[in-house]
């Protein structure tokens, strides 16, 4: 626990020490404010709650989290950083979730980042901040399955872009999962079981349940899972690595 | 004396390129081992090996009677190690960087500020401290690793070229810190700097095609070179050919080569037989005939040479 710890202050460090962090955070605010304002109508709607802004938020992390993602292990390889973390003594499960954790920070702050927008609801309304609270709470739990996606590919690669790619490609398909576009594909042939178990794997649909204010035990099980699987497929292709 | 390190038959390949065939190697305390051998011999592999960032297909390592594969955390918590090309986060100093290593390896408040001094001092990075690492020149960075690698006085020191790179007076200034520390751990350096292996190694194993093809201190290795304790003379053109004659019937002298002549200078070069020590005996002979010498010199068989021959000679070995 002290090594994971320490990882993550040293990554977190690496974060600010650069313009990504500064770069991301502005990004992140200034467009899901955007958002918000003019695609989601949040003035003209006329209702006190931030639904048009959380539901830009799976999009955006779509094209934001990979950016993050990336270079959690790829920049270690490409510089051979990596050679050194993995030879100081921690376990590569300590270095994974010490990384993972750093990141998944980041990425809280960045969206706690966008309280002006709870305070202008509140200040316009009577909103139900209940809510709120469990939609931010499901949108960082959806950014954290989206990382640690990211975090897996950025493993297999040394090439930054390749991660980027890959990882965004296999989130898209991810959030894509619950809608008409993918599910008719499948429903043409496949026995509904098969349907309904991809539509589950929806981010969309757990999302929107959640920013509705209802957190279930199956949605949070689903981003846990989501984050545990693809952390645990980290450690395998990291130690596959050494083998290699 | 304790084995520090211990390689067992390690063996390693990487997809179809067989990088290391089979290397055993024991390094006890005090002692310095100079690890060479041609870019591609299978050095770099060997040391990733040795510090757990590789599993070797066959084999085992050992670091203080440790299994690196068995206990791996045991294991690095008694190595230090420089990687190739020193490796360090750009984006940190090297106080940071070290103040990070510092707490991995388990110290904490005043005793990691010591230590992270200390690391500093030794290799001198104190002026620089608060520089980002990327923006140091390659000797600091290279520094950094090797302070990083020291942070902790480990018992076992395993550092990949860790004087590439630098100029003279860094050089010198590593080999010296090196020197400073072999007495109680066991040091692996690995190089193709030959004359860095007669300065600071005790021992030296030249590797090739990712096998061990010499063992020996660097005066072994030295003897074993044919033009070991050979006598060159350059002389006037004219005088070569008589020269040539005399040293040709001296006791000590296996053979004379000549070189083709520069500037009206000839170069014979008397090669003596095996241990016969012929530098007197040719002095003797040229105050003889009163013979005008231009240079004379005892050759020494450069650690170069008795390289280039162990190494090419069991690449034509391993074709034939």
């Amino acid at each position: 626990m002290r090594n994971v710890w320490i990882i993550t202050k040293r990554e977190l460090g690496a974060y600010f020490g650069t313009p990504l962090a500064y770069v991301f955070v502005v990004i992140f605010v200034a467009l899901t404010g955007a958002f918000a304002f003019f695609i989601g109508n949040f003035f003209e709607r006329g209702q006190a709650d931030l639904q048009p802004f959380f539901s830009y938020h799976p999009w955006l992390y779509l094209l934001l989290v990979p950016a993050i993602a990336m270079r959690l292990w790829a920049e270690e390889r490409k510089a051979g950083t990596i050679e050194l973390l993995m030879t100081l003594p921690i376990s590569t499960g300590e270095a994974i979730v010490g990384k993972f954790l750093a990141a998944w920070i980041f990425i809280g702050i960045a969206l706690v980042l966008t309280f002006p927008m709870w305070i202008t609801v509140n200040v316009l309304g009577n909103p139900d901040n209940g809510v709120i609270l469990a939609s931010y709470i499901g949108s960082f739990l959806m950014a954290g399955a989206f990382l640690a996606i990211g975090s897996c590919v950025s493993a297999l690669t040394k090439n930054q872009v390749i991660a980027f790619i890959v990882a965004a490609t296999i989130c898209f398909l991810m959030v894509m999962s619950g809608l008409e576009l993918v599910l008719g594909f499948f429903r043409s042939w496949a026995p509904s079981f098969i349907v309904d178990a991809i539509a589950s794997m929806s981010f969309l649909n757990h999302f929107e349940l959640i920013s509705r204010g209802v957190i279930t035990l199956p949605s949070l099980f689903f981003y846990f899972s989501i984050i545990v699987f693809f952390l645990f497929a980290n450690a395998i292709i990291v130690e596959q690595r050494k083998a290699a | 004396m304790a084995v520090l390190v211990e390689a067992d038959r390690l063996r390693k390949s990487f997809g179809p390129i067989l990088a290391v065939e089979d290397i055993s190697l024991k390094v006890e305390k005090g002692e310095v081992l100079g690890f060479l051998g041609p870019n591609g011999a299978g050095k770099s592999t060997t040391m990733k090996m040795l510090t757990g960032f590789l599993e070797p297909d066959t084999g085992r390592a050992r670091i203080c009677g440790i299994s690196v594969a068995d206990r791996p955390k045991e294991a690095k918590v008694k190595l230090g190690y420089l990687p190739e090309g020193a490796p360090a986060y750009g984006d940190m100093t090297p106080r940071s960087f070290l103040n990070f290593i510092a707490e991995i390896r388990g110290f904490d408040g005043a005793s990691k500020f010591a230590h992270v001094d200390a690391a500093l001092a030794r290799t001198g990075l104190e002026s620089v401290a608060t520089q980002r690492i990327e923006t140091l020149s390659k000797g600091y960075k290279r520094r950094v690793g090797i302070a990083q690698a020291i942070l902790h006085d480990p018992p076992v020191l395993i550092m990949d070229e860790p004087t590439d790179g630098l100029d003279p007076n860094q050089k010198h200034h590593v080999r010296g810190l090196i020197t400073e520390m072999a007495k109680d751990k066991a040091i692996i350096v690995s190089t193709h700097i030959l004359e860095e292996v007669e300065a600071v190694c005790t021992r030296a194993v030249v590797i090739d095609h990712g096998r061990i093809v010499a063992d020996g201190t660097a005066e072994d290795l030295q003897r074993r070179m044919h033009y070991h304790n050979a006598v060159a003379v350059r002389v006037a053109a004219a005088e070569a050919e008589r020269l040539a004659a005399a040293l040709a019937v001296l006791a000590g002298v296996a053979s004379v080569e000549r070189a083709e002549a520069i500037n009206g200078h000839i170069r014979l070069r008397a090669l003596p037989k095996p241990g016969a020590s012929i530098a007197a005996d040719v002095g003797a002979l040229l105050r003889d005939q009163s013979i005008v010498v231009e240079e004379l010199l005892v050759e020494r068989g450069k650690l170069d040479d008795v390289f280039r021959e162990i190494t090419t000679s069991s690449e034509g070995s391993r074709h034939a």
